[in-house]
């Protein structure tokens, strides 16, 4: 819970360190933080579900976000989309049967004028082509 | 961030190992030349870009192909007006002495040398207006706040940056963080708030690790003033002001009805001033130069200068700090150089996903809230997503309601429904279903969006989708489907 000086508020950061901690956040722990922060079951189910990053379930080893935006449209990023999903042989907003890659949209990385981008495993890659997306396909196969 | 995505990370190890002292700075915003070196000598800073790391010997030696002298020079950088990014690019972000040193602080201890009301008046007399996208007048929401009596009050950076086209909120938190800590330290000490939080968006892991540490450092100069960053978690409408303020509040991120204003009922209940990145920024500035010397540059009512942000399929994209006034032709055609691609420019979306589309005729529009309002569209934070001959506008439509249904909080009917209906009825009308029934029945639930949503996602989502019907009605099957129907 670094960072988080004032006491009021805590749902947010404690859901991201435990995301942080587990990869996900198990329906399990949802009754021991409504505890921990006198809210109702409702209430932070309600939290879990309302934010697109949190996950009820493990992502795979590694995790692909594909910015659809405007910005990385005007650049060809529907066409770099539909390569990714034939590449990785997964579709979007998914997990690979083996667990090895999760591909999720996401929108906009704020990198608009070098698109199309992606977060691969949280490390930024702009300017996407067919050579990058092989790269990027091998490197997840590991 | 920029940089990194393109490279930058092996670029300045291979500096390392030659044993050269490398500075990390920020961007200084035009991505065509990055990842991007400067080397210090005797004539100045001298740049080369882009840079690959089997090539740092040839930029340490000057013989690098892509040398590009003096950064400040080069037309795109000479013709700026930089206000608020000054020191961005140019300073390493979290050295505290070289801020100080690049003029920084200064606006703070001007402030802290007035009254809380005669700072207020400061940023009044400036005519600084939201650039967060509303536009609001800036120093009439602080007086509001110093108005309000109430034993607690905060200040909120609204630094969830979501609209595609959109990155000087990032640029300025990796590449100058104090600037905008010192923003909020005088807007602390105008309405007298002991508190503050940086709502930064989960996208911008970098940003929240800079705010982080600048926050750490920095806190005995703006004590005692306190700081802190909350990271969203993904949900675009939490860009929404009062979304924002329940998320922080560890709730889902809902927008809330207004009245009571935030400036009068806000985070928790209390007073609390909450502006966007770049209007809080732009405070430093005006506070160490005086209001006169902003409000002196601009055009109509907007004072002053806006960061324009040149994006998508553009040859010089990034960063352009100027006075508002400019024509958008002059933005898209001259100073981003037009498609990178090398095709006409068709469209250009300005203001985010729920910006209007404009046509090269209309490119003599001059950048101000005004002019754009009139034209039916916004500046909003000022992102110009450019496009060329190759963009489907039926297609761009749907993807503004597809992204409203994705994103919406589904508070209010217009927009959680709404959104989900203009799905289909596009979808019907690229299928050729009826299409002049169609349109009609587009229109009609852009109308009920615009007027009965509660905020901003479901009302401005009818600008791109309305805009993209009536600039460019020939992508809606209409053109194609008459020569068929008179065969």
């Amino acid at each position: 819970m670094a960072g988080v000086a004032d006491g009021r508020g805590v749902l947010l950061p404690l859901l991201h360190a435990l995301q942080d901690e587990f990869g996900y956040i198990d329906d399990a722990l949802v009754p021991h933080v409504a505890e921990a922060l006198n809210l109702s079951r409702a209430d932070v189910h309600g939290v879990v579900t309302f934010y697109h990053d949190f996950r009820r379930q493990p992502a795979g080893r590694h995790v692909i976000k594909l910015c659809r935006a405007e910005s990385c449209q005007a650049r060809g990023g529907r066409a770099i989309e539909r390569a990714a999903v034939e590449r990785l042989g997964v579709a979007m907003g998914s997990t690979s049967a083996d667990g090895r890659v999760t591909l999720e949209p996401v929108y906009c990385l704020g990198l608009c004028a070098t698109g199309p981008n992606a977060l691969v495993d949280g490390v930024p890659v702009s300017r996407i082509d067919g050579a990058r997306l092989d790269r990027l396909a091998a490197q997840v196969a590991a | 961030m920029a940089s990194v995505a393109l490279g930058a990370d092996d670029v300045a190890e291979a500096f390392a190992r030659t044993g050269a002292e490398v500075i990390r700075t920020g961007s200084h915003g035009l991505f065509r030349i990055e990842p991007l070196a400067e080397v210090d000598t005797a004539d100045g800073r001298i740049a080369y870009g882009p840079v690959a790391p089997d090539e740092v010997g040839a930029v340490l030696d000057g013989s690098h192909a892509n040398r590009l002298g003096r950064l400040a020079d080069l037309p795109f950088f000479a013709s700026q007006q930089r206000f608020t990014f000054a020191r961005c690019g140019v300073i390493d972000p979290l050295d505290l002495d070289d801020y100080a040193a690049h003029g920084g602080w200064v606006g703070l201890a001007a402030a802290r040398a007035l009254s809380p009301a005669a700072v207020v008046a400061t940023v009044k007399d400036s005519g600084l207006r939201g650039r967060g996208g509303a536009g609001f007048p800036t120093g009439i929401k602080w007086q509001t706040v110093l108005d309000t009596q109430a034993a607690e009050k905060f200040i909120v950076c609204n630094a969830d940056e979501g609209d595609s086209g959109t990155f000087a909120d990032r640029m300025l938190m990796e590449g100058d963080p104090y600037c905008l800590i010192e923003g909020m330290a005088i807007a602390a000490h105008a309405v007298g708030a002991a508190h503050g939080y940086v709502y930064i968006r989960s996208e911008y892991p970098f940003a929240v690790a800079t705010m982080r540490e600048a926050i750490v450092r920095s806190a005995a100069r703006i004590a005692p003033f306190t700081l802190e960053v909350r990271v969203g978690a993904g949900a675009y409408v939490c860009g929404e002001e009062t979304a924002l303020l329940d998320s922080i509040e560890g709730k889902r991120g809902q927008v809330r009805a207004k009245p009571p204003l935030p400036a009068i009922a806000g985070l928790f209940g209390k007073p609390t001033v909450i502006n966007n990145v770049l209007s809080l920024a732009a405070v430093p500035f005006i506070l160490a130069n005086g209001p006169a010397a902003y409000a002196a540059v601009g055009f109509g009512r907007s004072r002053g200068t806006m960061p324009i942000q040149l994006a998508g399929n553009v040859r010089n994209g990034g960063l352009y700090e100027v006075g508002f006034g400019i024509t958008l032709g002059e933005l898209v055609d001259e100073i981003g150089g037009g498609t990178e691609s090398g095709r006409p420019v068709r469209a250009v979306q300005v203001g985010g996903p729920l910006g209007a589309y404009f046509p090269p005729s209309m490119f003599h529009l001059p950048f101000d809230y005004e002019s754009f309002t009139t034209a039916g569209g916004l500046i909003g934070h000022a992102g110009i997503t450019v496009f060329d001959d190759s963009v489907d506008m039926a297609k761009m439509a749907r993807f503004a309601m597809e992204f409203c249904a994705v994103e919406s909080c589904g508070k209010c009917t217009p927009c959680r429904i709404g959104s989900t209906r203009g799905v289909e009825t596009v979808d019907r009308i690229i299928a050729g279903d009826r299409i002049d029934d169609n349109i009609e029945i587009l229109r009609d639930l852009c109308d009920t969006m615009k007027f009965g949503s509660l905020c901003a996602l479901g009302g401005f989502t009818p600008y791109p989708v309305l805009s993209a019907l009536d600039h460019f009605p020939e992508d809606f099957g209409g053109a194609t489907a008459l020569p068929v129907a008179a065969e």
